[in-house]
Formats: C-alpha cells, sequence, structure tokens
C-alpha cells in the first residue's frame, strides 16, 4: 500500500496552550493553525480556551483571542456580515467564512482552524491568494462589447437578467477553489471553481459580445477541463452558490458548439 | 529618530489613489484611461471594500418608473441635509448622477431591470417629486447588493484598463516635502513582505472611507478607521463637518449588521410594541420614507418611551413578510440571509428585530466639487491645498449636508471619483519628473512607524479602542445634551491621552495586524475627539446633530461648516466655512432654507 507523508517542514507542530481564565462560563477549546514568517520552522496549533459566551460566529472568537488573549493571531477580517469575502479559512474540516459560521451550527468538541488548504500561507490564517487573482484577471471579467451603446442603459429582459442569479453574488472568497482536488493537482494550470463560475457569469450575460473569444480561451484540457465534478466547490460554497453548474454549463456550450 | 535604520523604495506615479473602494476604483479607472500613470494603494484586495456593504441602491433621476428630475433630486438632497450642503456640489452631484449610472450600466454592472429591460427603481428614504409631494422611485438597484455589484463592476473595469494596484499595503502617514510644505507622497507598509514604500505622485487622492469604528456598534467594517481624515489631521489640516454621523434607522439587533432602508422602499414598515406603525406621527407624509435622521430620532424617542420591544424593550421591529415571498426572493435577497444568519429570522413570517446604529460620517475632509482638498486661509475659506484630493466617505464636499439621504452614497463615489480623475488630467502633465526628496523627508513618518511598533505601554490596542468606542457610542449618540458633551469631551480626551501608553505585542512588518490596529485606531482617535468637541461647540438641532438642550435649527448663527484641527496634543481648535447656497449655473435655483417636514 502506498504511504504518504506529509514533508519535513510541512509537519504541524504542538504549539502553545492558553488556559481558560478563571471564573470562565462557557469554554470551548479552539486550535489554531499558527506560522510566523520571521521565524520559520513548522507551523504550529496553537490550543486557546476561549469563554464564548457572547460570542455567536467563529469570527467573534476569534476576534476575542486576539482581543483578549494573543494579539499576535493573524486574519483577514472586514464586513463580518458574509459580503467582502476576507475571513475564508477552514474550519473544522469546512471552508467557510468566519463571520458567518455560527458557533452552535459546529458539532461538539475541540474546534480547528486552518487557512484555507493548498494556498501558500503569508502568516498564521493569511493566505497568499496573488495566484488565485491573477488567474481571476486572466478570463477578462469585464463586459465587452464591439457595438456603440447609446447614451441610455442597455436593454435587458428580466429573464435574461435572472440567468445572472446565483453567478453575479461570488464573493471571490476562494473557498470553492481551495477546496478543490482538481485545483491543488493542477493549480497552475486549472482555473478552478471560482474563477470559471466568474467566466461563465459574463459568457450568459446577454449584453456581452464576447462569448466565442471566451469560450476558446476556455476551450482547454486543463483551465476547464481538469474538473470532474467532484462538487466540493458547490458544498463547501459560504454563499450557497453552484459552481459545479456554472462549469458544466460551460462544457455544454463547448459541445453544442461543435455539433 | 527610529532605533533602526529602515531600508525604503520610492515609486513614482503621476498620482497616487489610496484606497481602492468605490472611490478610490473610479478615480483609478480614470486616471488610467486619461494616460495618467496612477498607483492605487490599499490595504485590503478591492473587492474587500466596505463599499462591497451598501445594498439599495444608487440615486440618479432616470425616470425609468415614473415622473422624475435630477431637479427634484437636487431639491431633495439640500433638504435632506438640512441645508448645511453645498448647493453647487449637489447640482453637480444630481445633474451628473444620470450619465453616472449609465456609465456604470454600460461598465456591466448587473442592476436589476423593469419589464421594458430598463434599470428597476426603488422608492427611498428622503427621495421625493415635485418638492416633496410624492415619492420618487430613483434608486437604481440591483437587488439589495446593489454596492457589491457596483464594486465588482468598477475592480474590473480597472483590470481592463491595466490600473497598477498595490494590494494590502498600508499606509501610515502623508510625506511633505519639508522645503515648501507640499504633499508629495504616501509612506506605506507592505504586509505581504513587510518592506516599506514611499509612494510620491504630483498629486494624492485620499478615499479611505469613514471612521464608523469609533463607535461600538455600527454597521461599518472593521477597516472603516478613517485612515486618510486621521493622516490629514496629522498633517495640520482642517477637517469638516465631524459632529454629523448618520444613525441608520435599521441595524439588526445585536449585530449591528445594515438592513436596507431599501426593505421600507419596497413596502416594509416599523412598529412598536403596541404594534402600531409609529412614524405615522412623526412624518405623516413620507412615514417610513422620512429621511434617517428623522426616522432614527422618532425609534429613539419610541424607546425612550417605553415602546421598545423584547425583554429589555430596548429594540423595534420591521415588519417585511407582508411583501411576499416573491418580492423578498427577488427584490431583497440579501437581507433575508443577513436575518436569518444574525438575527435567526425567517423574513417570510417574521419582522426583523432593529435598532438606530452608526452608518455613515457625513463630515470629512473638506473638498470643492474637484475633489481638491480646501482649507480656509485668512479670510478666504476655499483655498486648494496643492496636490491633495479626497473623495468617498473620507472626504466632506459638502453634497450631504447635516444628514446624508440613502443611495447618495454610492453616487458620491462615482461622481467625484470622476471629478477627481478629470481634474488630475486638467493640471498634471503624464509622466512629468518629479523632485527628489531630502533625506530628511521621511524622518516624521519613519519615527512614527518605528515608535508603535516598539510601543511597549501598558494599554494593548484592544483595551483602548474598546474604551473609545464605548465613549462615543455613550455620549455622541442621537440625541445630544450639553452636560454629556462635556463629559464626553473630557472622557474622549482621555481615552486619547492613554495612546501615549499604548502597547503592541507583535513586533514583526510581515503581516502584523496588531500595529495595523494600532495605527488605525491612532486615526480613529483624532476623528473621535474632533467629533465629540464638534458636537459640543454646536448649539443647535440640525440634520444628524440633535439637541436636546437646542431642539431649533439656527440659521442665523450656525448656517455654516465647522472646521476642526486636531494637534498632537489631542487639542482642538476650530473654524468655519460659509455654506455654498449659489448652484453652479442657472439650470437650477437655489432652494432657499425652509423648515424641514416629511
Amino acid at each position: 500500500m502506498a504511504e504518504f507523508s506529509l514533508p519535513q517542514m510541512s509537519k504541524v507542530q504542538q504549539g502553545k496552550h492558553f488556559a481558560a481564565k478563571p471564573g470562565a462560563k462557557k469554554v470551548r477549546t479552539f486550535r489554531i493553525y499558527r506560522w510566523d514568517p520571521d521565524v520559520g520552522g513548522n507551523p504550529r496549533l496553537d490550543t486557546y480556551e476561549v469563554d464564548v459566551s457572547g460570542c455567536a460566529m467563529v469570527l467573534d472568537v476569534l476576534l476575542k483571542i486576539k482581543n483578549e488573549i494573543d494579539p499576535t493571531l493573524t486574519l483577514r477580517r472586514s464586513c463580518r456580515e458574509g459580503v467582502c469575502g476576507s475571513c475564508s479559512m477552514n474550519i473544522d474540516g469546512e471552508n467557510t467564512l468566519a463571520c458567518i459560521k455560527a458557533l452552535d451550527d459546529l458539532p461538539s468538541g475541540n474546534v480547528n482552524i486552518y487557512p484555507l488548504p493548498h494556498m501558500p500561507v503569508v502568516k498564521d490564517l493569511v493566505p497568499d491568494l496573488t495566484h488565485f487573482y491573477a488567474q481571476y484577471t486572466s478570463i477578462k471579467p469585464w463586459l465587452q462589447t464591439d457595438s456603440v451603446p447609446t447614451s441610455r442603459e442597455r436593454l435587458q429582459s428580466p429573464e435574461d437578467r435572472k440567468k445572472l442569479d446565483g453567478l453575479y453574488e461570488c464573493i471571490l472568497c476562494a473557498c470553492c477553489t481551495a477546496a478543490c482536488p482538481s485545483y491543488w493537482w493542477n493549480p497552475d494550470r486549472f482555473l478552478g471553481p471560482a474563477v470559471l463560475l466568474q467566466a461563465y457569469r459574463w459568457i450568459v450575460d446577454s449584453r456581452d459580445e464576447a462569448t466565442g473569444d471566451r469560450l476558446d480561451f476556455l476551450d482547454d484540457p486543463f483551465k476547464l477541463y481538469r474538473c470532474h465534478t467532484i462538487m466540493n466547490c458547490t458544498n463547501t460554497c459560504p454563499k450557497g452558490l453552484n459552481p459545479a453548474k456554472a462549469i458544466a454549463e460551460i462544457k455544454q456550450l463547448l459541445v453544442n458548439r461543435t455539433v | 529618530m527610529p532605533q533602526e535604520s529602515y531600508k525604503v523604495e520610492t515609486h513614482y506615479y503621476d498620482v497616487v489613489v489610496i484606497g481602492a473602494g468605490g472611490a478610490g476604483l473610479r478615480a483609478t479607472m480614470g486616471l488610467a484611461a486619461k494616460g495618467l500613470s496612477a498607483a492605487c494603494v490599499s490595504k485590503v484586495f478591492p473587492t474587500r471594500s466596505h463599499t462591497v456593504a451598501a445594498q439599495g441602491g444608487i440615486a440618479a433621476a432616470l425616470g425609468n418608473m415614473g415622473e422624475d428630475d435630477w431637479r427634484y433630486h437636487f431639491y431633495d438632497t439640500v433638504k435632506g441635509g438640512d441645508w448645511l450642503g453645498d448647493q453647487d456640489a449637489i447640482e453637480y452631484m444630481c445633474r451628473e448622477a444620470i450619465p453616472a449610472v449609465i456609465e456604470l450600466e454600460h461598465f456591466g454592472m448587473p442592476f436589476s431591470r423593469t419589464k421594458e429591460g430598463k434599470i428597476y427603481q426603488r422608492p427611498f428614504g428622503g427621495h421625493t417629486i415635485r418638492h416633496g409631494e410624492a415619492m420618487a422611485q430613483r434608486s437604481c438597484a440591483a437587488a439589495d447588493r446593489t454596492g457589491h455589484a457596483m464594486l465588482h463592476t468598477m475592480y474590473t473595469q480597472a483590470l481592463k484598463h491595466d490600473a497598477k494596484f498595490f494590494v494590502e499595503y498600508f499606509v501610515t502617514d502623508l510625506v511633505k516635502d519639508p522645503r515648501d510644505g507640499r504633499i508629495v507622497g504616501a509612506l506605506a507598509i507592505d504586509l505581504n513582505e513587510g518592506t516599506l514604500h514611499l509612494f510620491q505622485g504630483h498629486a494624492i487622492i485620499l478615499a479611505t472611507g469613514g471612521y464608523g469604528r469609533a463607535y461600538f456598534s455600527c454597521t461599518s467594517a472593521h477597516t472603516c478607521t478613517g485612515d486618510g481624515g486621521g493622516m490629514v489631521l496629522r498633517a495640520g489640516l482642517a477637517l469638516q463637518d465631524l459632529e454629523f454621523v448618520q444613525f441608520h434607522p435599521t441595524g439588526i439587533y445585536g449585530s449591528g449588521c445594515l438592513i436596507t432602508e431599501g426593505v421600507r422602499g419596497e413596502g416594509g414598515y416599523l412598529t412598536n410594541n403596541k404594534g402600531e406603525r409609529f412614524m405615522e406621527r412623526y412624518a405623516p407624509n413620507a412615514k417610513d420614507l422620512a429621511s434617517r435622521d428623522v426616522v432614527s430620532r422618532a425609534m429613539t424617542l419610541e424607546l425612550r418611551e417605553g415602546r421598545g420591544v423584547g425583554e429589555h424593550a430596548d429594540h423595534l421591529l420591521l415588519n417585511l413578510a407582508h411583501l411576499g415571498a416573491d418580492v423578498l426572493r427577488e427584490r431583497l435577497p440579501g437581507i433575508s440571509e443577513s436575518a436569518r444568519i444574525f438575527a435567526g429570522v425567517d423574513v417570510t413570517k417574521e419582522p426583523i428585530p432593529v435598532l438606530p446604529t452608526v452608518h455613515y460620517c457625513m463630515g470629512g475632509i473638506p473638498t470643492n466639487y474637484h475633489g481638491e482638498v480646501v482649507q480656509k486661509v485668512g479670510d478666504d475659506p476655499d483655498v486648494v491645498v496643492p496636490g491633495l484630493f479626497a473623495i468617498g466617505e473620507a472626504a466632506c464636499v459638502s453634497v450631504h449636508g447635516a444628514n446624508r439621504l440613502g443611495t447618495n452614497s454610492l453616487l458620491d463615489l462615482v461622481v467625484f471619483g470622476r471629478a477627481a480623475a478629470d481634474r488630475c488630467a486638467e493640471i498634471i502633465k503624464p509622466g512629468a519628473p518629479h523632485h527628489d526628496l531630502p533625506s530628511d523627508a521621511l524622518e516624521p513618518a519613519l519615527g512614527r512607524l518605528d515608535k508603535l511598533r516598539h510601543a511597549n505601554g501598558g494599554t494593548p490596542t484592544a483595551v483602548l479602542r474598546v474604551k473609545m468606542q464605548r465613549t462615543m457610542q455613550a455620549d455622541a449618540a442621537v440625541f445630544r445634551i450639553a452636560e454629556t458633551l462635556a463629559e464626553g469631551c473630557a472622557k474622549i480626551d482621555a481615552v486619547n491621552a492613554e495612546f501615549e501608553d499604548i502597547h503592541v505585542s507583535d513586533r514583526s512588518l510581515i503581516w502584523n495586524s496588531d500595529l495595523v490596529e494600532t495605527f488605525e485606531l491612532a486615526n480613529l482617535l483624532g476623528q473621535a475627539v474632533g467629533t465629540m468637541h464638534s458636537a459640543a461647540q454646536r448649539p443647535e438641532t440640525r440634520g444628524a446633530q440633535a439637541r436636546d438642550d437646542f431642539p431649533e435649527r439656527d440659521d442665523v448663527n450656525w448656517m455654516k461648516h465647522t472646521l476642526v484641527t486636531v494637534d498632537d496634543k489631542g487639542h482642538c481648535a476650530f473654524d468655519y466655512r460659509p455654506v455654498h447656497f449659489k448652484p453652479l449655473d442657472d439650470e437650477v435655483a437655489t432652494v432657499p432654507p425652509a423648515k424641514r417636514v416629511y
């Protein structure tokens, strides 16, 4: 049987333990991935026993740790209401947004928190998304037209506008892309679910006039066809979107084009 | 002098934009389109900016769904701002609104649509036709995710124009040329690499947003820390009208997350513990669609008089179930989700528990309608600060006066983002050479960086921050009175003084969010002090400044903008600028002050 083991420098080690303060009422234990680029070495899991009374979401807990226990804990956060996509991370084995992940929805026991998987780590829970953003730019995610618009809006029927629902809401949090095994294998060449969903958003926009070019760009064994319908993307999307369906629609359009 | 020597890389651009929200992106895109080299420096990836959270829409008198005229929009904005707005800038914004929204549509923004395929428009608070006769349908909406749709659209336009971004670079201070005092650049930390960068430009555009996080409960994102305003105060310049902080009527009780006024635009309404639609008593015509200051005050009075709901009778209810599942799904899907997540409410069946919540800073860096920062020098109230611009919530143009109308904020971003870019194109020659700065130019900014990085006092940043937030929440609230304002001034001054004792735990330069939060706290504190003292010195009720002890507007003495400087000891000094009553041209007439009734 094949044996797999992590490279030596990736093995996560036991870190510090922060015991609950005396008198803490509702204690839960969080084990959080830490890696400090100034120190280097192996990453570690620090253990925090936190009084979670007054905390509804996982982000509330993380900020409580940062504010009251350990100010060096590093994470991205901004809107705290699930629209900006900053605080995407892996919570209890699932890629999601810390700000809308309710503590009550987590199974009892310790909660493990890691950065988004298979992305380079800058520090603690902050992954490097540079490549993800560059892939987004590569699909030319802007309206492309040859026709000259009038001085008023382009018309779009409510039915055509409806085709953008479930697509335009994407917040580029990268939860889906970081959950995709195909992306783990070929991040350099496979565009991944988030970027493909965005690509489809422009393909189906009735106002866009570059559908052919967009399909040509995607018609590639790696950019698109590394998707094997594993569906992790759809299962993990914190906004309830369905990238797998968007990808299937692109494949369908490419098939239709050849027959 | 810094404890260690820092290596600083210098970048030269025609223009440096700080901030990548709606205003910063529109400026950046416009500069690139005009052939100027521009760097957009942002502490977050552009689509994480707080513009993303705007919900209800962007105002423009398109008239797609009934009668409208930009002059009605102009009138409503002047009245909504309680006659503190500058009417030249308001004319410019309301007239430019129409091409600005059409431009967004041409950029690909996914607006909701009417049956005819035009941009869908919904009613919004304070927006009327024929000077208050009936409610207008003026808010151009992408469901209830208009800010998200707009921010993503503008980011992609900036990509299309190949704009240069420096993402997750935190700007700490403006940099002056010590020889003439001119602001020529900004010092930034690249959070990912832990390196220092000087961005030099012929113009610096501050698009850094509001300072909502000075308060404990706000709809603002964690990143809304008024960084531009803080830098401007440290540069010795005055901010304007800080006392005017908007409370949005419908923040979710507890979390403070925003529930758009578009809910009331679509037919939702507020009730008290008796199930009464109390807004009918306070605003017989506009009812729940009176402007935000009016509704927030009415809600606060209901609570004071014991008509709140819940165990502590400390909030009210926003009813929307009667709108029906179809309207909720199609027009208000985002807030349906927020209400479920943050209040545990199924909006098709139950009302949302809500409370007035800090939402928007009408005050900010004073500018003219080109986005150029202005200061009062001698008797001249409109002297341009060479090379410095401010746009968006960071700025005070002033188009919002003492109270902003809903949907005028997204509009402000795109109209003045473009105006600033256009102005830069007029006054700056692409590729004009930069003057090398003398070696001591960076010393003040580097010294401050080094001092804070090694700050080893007894007060952690988070501890002092929550003290500031509690003080602002208690004493610069919806209703204000001399005694509590005096108390508030003493308290906030003491909090500000404690910053000398700040403690930073993380000493790294790579993604040191402890240090960044400390810089942000310093920015917030300056504006918190300015806000409290500005409120204390204005003895009248106007827009968002509601004084129990001075319940009337005093046009004779106080129809003027407050200018406040806060020195490094935390002392405030005041001066005033007159309101511009004259519109830009004769396309519209001055709206003379009148009693404000909805």
